[in-house]
């Protein structure tokens, strides 16, 4: 294989690995969005929260000495699920639920103000500078190609994205497809009225969709943080934005089609970083955005909608 | 005046694997009035929206006084001459009575921007016809002491008079109107009555109206068209429906 | 009262564990390693005390939003005069405030007129996005992008091709408006969330393009030493530049620093005249109604032959159009010019400044424009959690009074 396909696949292996982080945070856009209609504003700094909290744990675990690294890292997981399921909760309860009959501005307008002041919240509580963290996985699991020329490596940490997103997603299929709370999810998508007519009660579910868009942002709060090694309070606010052009891309209300997005926007963004000057790497997101919802606004996996007169 | 103004020729509209409307052919000749009735659910809106373009029918032809509108958008329709009204009441809530009449008119009026800034003679002029069009269709439906309040909160019979009042301020030859006495009592149902009447005989325009007060139907209407599940059912004189088995075995079922 | 115990109980617990790891303790680097570090015990004094806050507010909620029920909101409605007294004096009484607005700078500081400039070009972005906002309906959560366009088009023209200031203002506001047609013409027509992601992504877009064309704009140096406007070619500094007089000699009077000052500011009164005059005709002409009956049903618009399309791009363009009138103003005030003025935050500042306005309502627009600049002049102390107060307030204010400071009043026409 020449040099060049080489660098390709290598872009395309990292491509899908933030790609498959971006997916998880998609999902809580599209969760949300297919069910109550309006897009959260504020996941963008939930997921921020959920890298903060899993750096906190990582880092006083460590500093108790003698736990091992896999331990560690779960219960960062597990604390930063608890507490930005928490925050995901606490903001539709405050925020969101009170305006549930307004206008569409009028919830926008409050989740700007509620994303807002997350972000200061963090960077007044936390400080506003970038925290870095000494990286914890290192060294690579695979790497083939000559070693002259290029090698294509696939890094441990790689492997650990991509193994815990499989395992989320495929949990999350699970749950959606088999549990009754996720045909009660479900129900609720398709028609909020009539599940609550059904006897549903109908605000626990939507209560539920938050937690759950939170705790998979938290997870890629933490996978993140672990690959970059750097965090700030202000990460969330770009992070928000591919994510929700993930769901769109695949589908708004899709969560297949959110992890579809996902991998989709993470190549393309990896791809354009390796050929271009990568400040434009998030141009691409926005591109891709108005591309999708001018030639096919439902996203790739979603149902045509006919407007109803 | 012997041109048809509307002919509509197997007429079809198909969502995906759904047929709701299924060949309707329509006649409606200038100063008539021409009901459509059916069972609910029968397509009679969905018939409404590819007449006025809401959607694009998937096949069949639409001639309004000799020109093809399928396939037109609904805005460009609604400037020909073919003007609807909605199921449920579309008014522009928080702006007054007056003003619904006066965007109604919007393409009569001088929309250049400069004539506008300087209220040249040739605006000035145009916005006053405007106006005293506006003034004389509230006088016709009665609610020109309502002409500066909200229309949002004017009575739900006062809505519907104020949604016809404002479809004929633009003009138009031919009115759709879907369901006009749904929620009216049986005064305002009279009121409507004579008001349709009326728009057939001073105002020279034709009506073709969805209704399920059959009443109402019955006693104005110079043809009727019957439509269930999206097919044509039966046409005629008020007289030969109600007398045909086949309209009676649909809105009655077999006995 | 066992369910209101347990409510107060379950939300001091979210309190909690919402502020435990977030609020009490903090990430902090020794060297170059991370630690994490207790917060400190005034921290956890102020976590106690909000928790306590929550625990007795639920407990005691329904008394508490009686007690609240009873506020009464502000209607600053009620405090208008009645509509005839008020037409008799209307001429009076922008005959006064017009003379008020061009003596007041000559009695107080420099930096209280600098504060009014700032708060004019606030009223002028507020007003132009009360167009696409207010009165159109239209999501635009990236109007900062025209702005930029207004500000870098005047200082590049300036400063590579010497147009004037006075020059510059129409060309920002027809540039700002092109640029506003383009985007708008393949976006207006998705549905209102969308519109405001694509254009919040279109906002930080021209941001990232104006900070990396560093050979162009000067990228994240941005464009320093832009021309100050002059009067008729006098211009206002100590001494003149070639070919030119400054004011102070022309006058025969001594130079002072404040008269550029003041000089900027009846510039920006005479910009936001302008635009209130236009605006205000265009509300009154059949494309301001057209804008709000768009706003209210856009199926009826369509049903009645309005052509939606052109309508948007309308109110889209001409609000762009102000914000590159504002742009160029900005530009000129400042001197200097970088995207770091152009951050998705004033986008967001300036929509705040419609929403609280009572959208649609010009009056409403310029008091909460007001609003915004001063307040966080005169809580100066508090200008670190500035922004933390911002969304809370977003927060709050769409909870208690969606509507605005001053919702807007519909027109009383005469029917001749």
């Amino acid at each position: 294989m020449t040099e060049a396909s080489l660098y390709l696949l290598q872009q395309i292996i990292n491509g899908l690995t933030i790609g498959s982080t971006y997916a998880l945070i998609a999902i809580g856009y599209t969760m949300v969005y297919g069910i109550i209609g309006m897009i959260n504003f504020a996941h963008g700094e939930i997921y921020m929260i959920g890298s903060y909290v899993s750096f906190i744990v990582i880092t006083g675990l460590l500093a108790m000495g003698n736990i091992a690294l896999p331990v560690t890292l779960f219960a960062a997981l597990l604390v930063a699920m608890l507490i930005a399921g928490t925050y995901g909760w606490s903001i539709e309860r405050v925020a969101y639920r009170p305006l549930r009959g307004s206008n569409r501005l009028i919830a926008l307008i409050s989740a700007i103000g509620m994303s807002i002041f997350l972000q200061n919240f963090v960077a007044l509580s936390q400080g506003s500078r970038d925290v870095a963290l000494a990286p914890l996985i290192s060294g690579s699991v695979l790497e083939f190609g000559s070693l002259e020329t290029f090698a294509v490596t696939i890094s441990w940490m790689q492997l650990l994205i991509w193994s815990v997103t499989l395992v989320t997603m495929t949990a999350l299929t699970l749950f959606i497809s088999r549990s009754r709370m996720g045909r009660a999810c479900r129900a609720c998508a398709e028609d909020l009225g009539m599940t609550n007519l059904l006897g549903i009660d109908t605000n626990r579910i939507i209560s539920l969709t938050f937690i759950i868009g939170a705790a998979l942002a938290a997870i890629a709060g933490l996978l993140l943080g672990l690959y970059y090694g750097v965090i700030n309070p202000y990460i969330g606010f770009i992070a928000g934005l591919k994510a929700f052009t993930a769901a769109v891309l695949g589908g708004i209300g899709s969560i297949p089609g959110a992890m579809l997005g996902g991998l989709i926007l993470g190549v393309a963004e990896a791809l354009t970083a390796a050929y271009f000057p990568s400040e434009y790497k998030d141009v691409v997101a926005f591109g891709l955005l108005v591309t999708i919802l001018l030639f096919r606004p439902t996203g790739i996996l979603g149902k045509p909608e006919v407007e109803k007169v | 005046m012997s041109q048809l103004l509307l002919d509509v020729n197997e007429l079809t509209m198909r969502f995906g694997g759904l047929l709701a409307v299924n060949s309707v052919n329509l006649k409606v000749k200038h100063r008539q009035i021409v009901s459509i009735i059916g069972p609910n659910g029968a397509g009679k809106t969905t018939v409404f929206n590819c007449l006025s373009g809401f959607y694009i029918p998937t096949d069949g032809s639409v001639m309004f006084n000799g020109e093809q509108l399928a396939g037109l958008k609904d805005f460009r329709i609604s400037r020909k001459g073919l003007v609807r009204t909605f199921q449920h009441v579309r008014l522009f809530s928080k702006m007054t009575v007056i003003e619904n009449m006066l965007v109604a008119q919007h393409r009569h009026l001088n929309t250049n921007l400069f004539a506008g800034m300087f209220k040249t003679p040739g605006y000035r002029r145009l916005e006053q016809e405007a106006m005293d069009r506006a003034v004389h269709w509230l006088e016709e439906v009665n609610l020109l002491q309502h002409a500066n309040r909200a229309a949002g909160n004017l009575a739900y019979g006062q809505q519907r008079k104020l949604e016809i009042a404002r479809c004929m301020s633009t003009q138009p030859e031919l009115l759709l109107l879907d369901e006009p006495a749904a929620g009216l009592n049986p005064r305002e149902t009279k009121e409507l009555d004579e008001l349709i009447i009326r728009l057939r005989d001073e105002h020279e325009i034709s009506i073709l109206l969805i209704e399920h007060d059959m009443g109402l139907v019955m006693g104005i209407s110079d043809h009727i068209y019957v439509i269930a599940q999206g097919t044509p059912l039966a046409d005629g004189s008020p007289d030969e429906v109600k007398q045909n088995p086949d309209v009676i075995k649909a809105y009655l079922g077999e006995s | 009262m066992r369910g209101t115990l347990y409510n107060a109980v379950f939300s001091a617990g979210i309190t909690l564990i919402l502020a435990c790891l977030m609020l009490g303790v903090r990430l902090s680097a020794e060297g170059t390693r991370l630690t994490v570090v207790g917060a400190g015990a005034d921290r956890w004094e102020w976590i106690l005390a909000g928790v306590a806050v929550v625990f007795f507010g639920q407990l005691f909620s329904p008394r508490l939003d009686a007690l609240f029920g009873r506020i009464p909101k502000p209607s600053l409605g009620a405090l208008k005069p009645q509509d005839s007294t008020l037409k008799r004096l209307k001429p009076w009484l922008l005959a006064a405030l017009i003379v008020g607005l061009v003596i007041w700078p000559f009695m107080v500081s420099r930096g209280a007129v600098d504060l009014a400039t700032l708060t004019l070009i606030y009223i002028m972005l507020g007003l132009g996005l009360n167009i696409v906002v207010g009165l159109a309906g239209l999501l635009d959560l990236g109007y900062v992008a025209f702005y930029a366009v207004g500000a870098y088009t005047y200082a590049l023209l300036s400063e590579y091709f010497g147009f004037s200031f006075w020059a510059c203002l129409p060309i920002a506001a027809l540039l700002a408006a092109s640029f506003g047609f383009v985007l708008g013409f393949p976006v207006l027509r998705l549905r209102g969330d969308y519109l405001a992601i694509v254009t919040l992504g279109f906002g930080e877009m021209i941001r990232i393009l104006l900070n990396n064309w560093t050979g162009i704009t000067g990228g994240p140096n941005g464009i320093s030493g832009i021309e100050k406007p002059t009067l008729f070619g006098l211009e206002f500094s100590r001494r003149a530049g070639e070919d030119a007089q400054t004011f102070h000699e022309f006058f025969g009077i001594d130079y002072n620093s404040g008269h550029k000052v003041i000089f900027l500011y009846l510039i920006a009164v005479l910009l936001v005249c302008v635009v209130i005059y236009l605006i205000n005709r265009l509300m009154r002409m059949p494309i301001g109604r057209a804008w709000e009956a768009l706003r209210e049903d856009e199926i009826a618009c369509r049903s009645l032959g309005l052509n939606r399309t052109v309508i948007k791009l309308s109110a889209f363009t001409l609000g762009a159009s102000t914000a590159g009138f504002a742009g160029c103003f900005f530009a000129a005030r400042q001197g200097f010019i970088s995207p770091e003025s152009f951050i998705f935050i004033e986008s967001a500042i300036i929509l705040a400044i419609v929403v609280l306005g009572g959208m649609g309502s010009q009056v409403g627009v310029i008091l909460a424009a007001i609003v915004m600049t001063i307040l966080p002049e005169l809580a100066r102390e508090f200008s670190d959690y500035r922004m933390l107060m911002f969304g809370l307030l977003m927060v709050v204010m769409m909870r208690w009074r969606p509507e605005g400071l001053v919702p807007m009043k519909r027109p009383h026409l005469e029917l001749k």
